[in-house]
């Protein structure tokens, strides 16, 4: 019987519930801490740059005279540095990544439009 | 005598997760020679250290290497850590630990896998990474990060970890072990397992030392190697340990290493949640690195080495890593000679080639 050792454990997964998520049917479940996307309010942000100074892969431009702030969330790495280097706390990480785009386009925040 | 012809095994290969060339000089089924090349990946990490903030650099450098990320990210901070004098508070030095060990379980899991299915074990293979799954869902739990973690930074750690969240992840592992020994036992006392891998690609004592190997292929082979041992950088002072070492030297013995030390990673972690001190998880960096530092580090694979040396700029003047995959590719072609080709992706497998890291 040394042969059919893992047998049970093949009988086993046969009754059991698959071991991955059935995505896109079941949505796929994040932990709260979850790097996805970085995510702004551009109502209280002062344009100070912090962001952009700390940001490894040079994703973040923020111009303080035109009062915008510019993300390329396809170069953004995740690592959450612009968030925990925020002087106003108006940045943060969202769970949910990315969603795929033919164009790598850049998102572009103005004070006084949301998104453009 | 017949002729000897020239097989190219990879870049492209099933077995291979990442890409190597190797042309295996063969007379009939025998491998006479094997040559091999790589350079397929190769990014220019190194360079790229002139051009990037020595503080934002720690996120390049845990990118050298999608399975030992941490190790690398932890590696880098080290070596830059020397070179400016920062002591490193002694709980961001526990988690570092909690953190790599976990890598190691990962890391190992996703060999077993690969190993099962290098040898056509499909059930076994699902069922390693099954098993992977749970530890990545510690890390998305721990740091935000399935692979890349990027909890290290220079001084310490970004991100602490509540009492409570370290002993849940104790109890898992805990959960985890009688699931695992069923998947390690397999790997260890079925005998059509043990047939494929006992006696294939024998590397001995004396090859593992003349050829410098390290990590699991070298303990496989008797040689008493583990960075652990020595490290002051991490808790490893602290906890109690024997590096796992097998005698046969062949591919057997390498799995036998590797899942030894899987166990080993969980009661490493055990104990570092035991003696977890209170206290900060980072120290003040101020000003920028002068000085050059070499430090060493036991990853999954082997030992790693960094070296930095600064210039009391941002920038740094050169950053070098040795990756493990890199010390054992010389033993990989001492175990082709000889062996039959069917052997071949088991070997290949065997000395669990990081490339990536390899070409950084």
């Amino acid at each position: 019987m040394a042969y059919l050792h893992f047998a049970r454990n093949v009988l086993a997964s046969m009754f059991r519930h698959p071991a991955t998520t059935e995505y896109p049917l079941a949505p796929r479940q994040y932990q709260n801490i979850t790097r996805g996307k970085v995510e702004i309010n551009i109502d209280d942000c002062i344009f100070c740059g912090m962001c952009m100074r700390t940001c490894p892969a040079d994703a973040i431009r923020v111009d303080r005279a035109g009062k915008t702030w510019e993300i390329n969330p396809f170069s953004c790495v995740q690592c959450g540095g612009c968030v925990e280097h925020c002087p106003k706390k108006c940045l943060k990480m969202d769970t949910n990544y990315t969603k795929p785009s033919e164009k790598k386009t850049e998102m572009v925040f103005h004070a006084d439009t949301p998104q453009t | 005598m017949a002729e000897t012809t020239v097989i190219p095994f990879g870049p492209q290969h099933p077995v291979l997760p990442e890409p190597v060339h190797i042309d295996l000089e063969m007379q009939d089924e025998k491998v006479l020679r094997a040559i091999p090349s790589i350079g397929y990946v190769h990014r220019g990490l190194e360079k790229l250290v002139e051009k990037r903030d020595y503080q934002k650099f720690v996120y390049v450098a845990e990118r050298i290497c999608g399975i030992c990320s941490f190790g690398h990210g932890w590696g880098y901070c080290r070596a830059v850590e020397g070179a400016m004098h920062i002591d490193v508070p002694p709980r961001a030095k526990y988690l570092r630990t909690i953190w790599h060990e976990l890598s190691r379980i990962h890391s190992h899991l996703l060999w077993l896998g690969l190993m099962a299915d290098a040898m056509g074990f499909e059930n076994l293979f699902m069922s390693s990474w099954r098993m992977r799954e749970k530890i990545l869902d510690i890390f998305e739990e721990t740091t935000g990060g399935r692979i890349i973690f990027s909890v290290c930074k220079i001084g310490g750690v970004r991100r602490d970890m509540e009492k409570g969240t370290l002993n849940s992840i104790v109890d898992r592992l805990t959960d985890m072990e009688a699931e695992l020994r069923v998947i390690t036992d397999e790997f260890l006392k079925e005998p059509t397992v043990i047939r494929r891998m006992s006696g294939v690609g024998v590397l001995s004592r004396e090859d593992a030392i003349e050829l410098c190997c390290v990590g699991p292929v070298a303990r496989a082979s008797g040689v008493v190697g583990d960075m652990r041992l020595i490290d002051t950088e991490g808790a490893y002072q602290d906890l109690s340990f024997e590096p796992c070492v097998a005698t046969e030297g062949d591919c057997l013995a390498r799995c036998k290493v590797r899942i030894a030390e899987l166990f080993q990673s969980i009661g490493l972690i055990r104990q570092a949640v035991e003696k977890v001190p209170d206290g900060e998880i980072a120290a003040l960096v101020r000003g920028n690195p002068k000085e050059e530092f070499f430090t060493r580090i036991e990853q999954p694979r082997g030992e790693a080495i960094y070296y930095v040396k600064g210039n009391g700029t941002k920038f740094l003047d050169r950053m070098r890593v040795r990756t493990p995959t890199n010390a054992n590719i010389p033993a990989l072609v001492r175990a082709l000679q000889g062996c039959d080709y069917a052997d071949v992706p088991m070997l290949v497998v065997t000395i669990d080639p990081c490339i990536s890291c390899t070409e950084r």
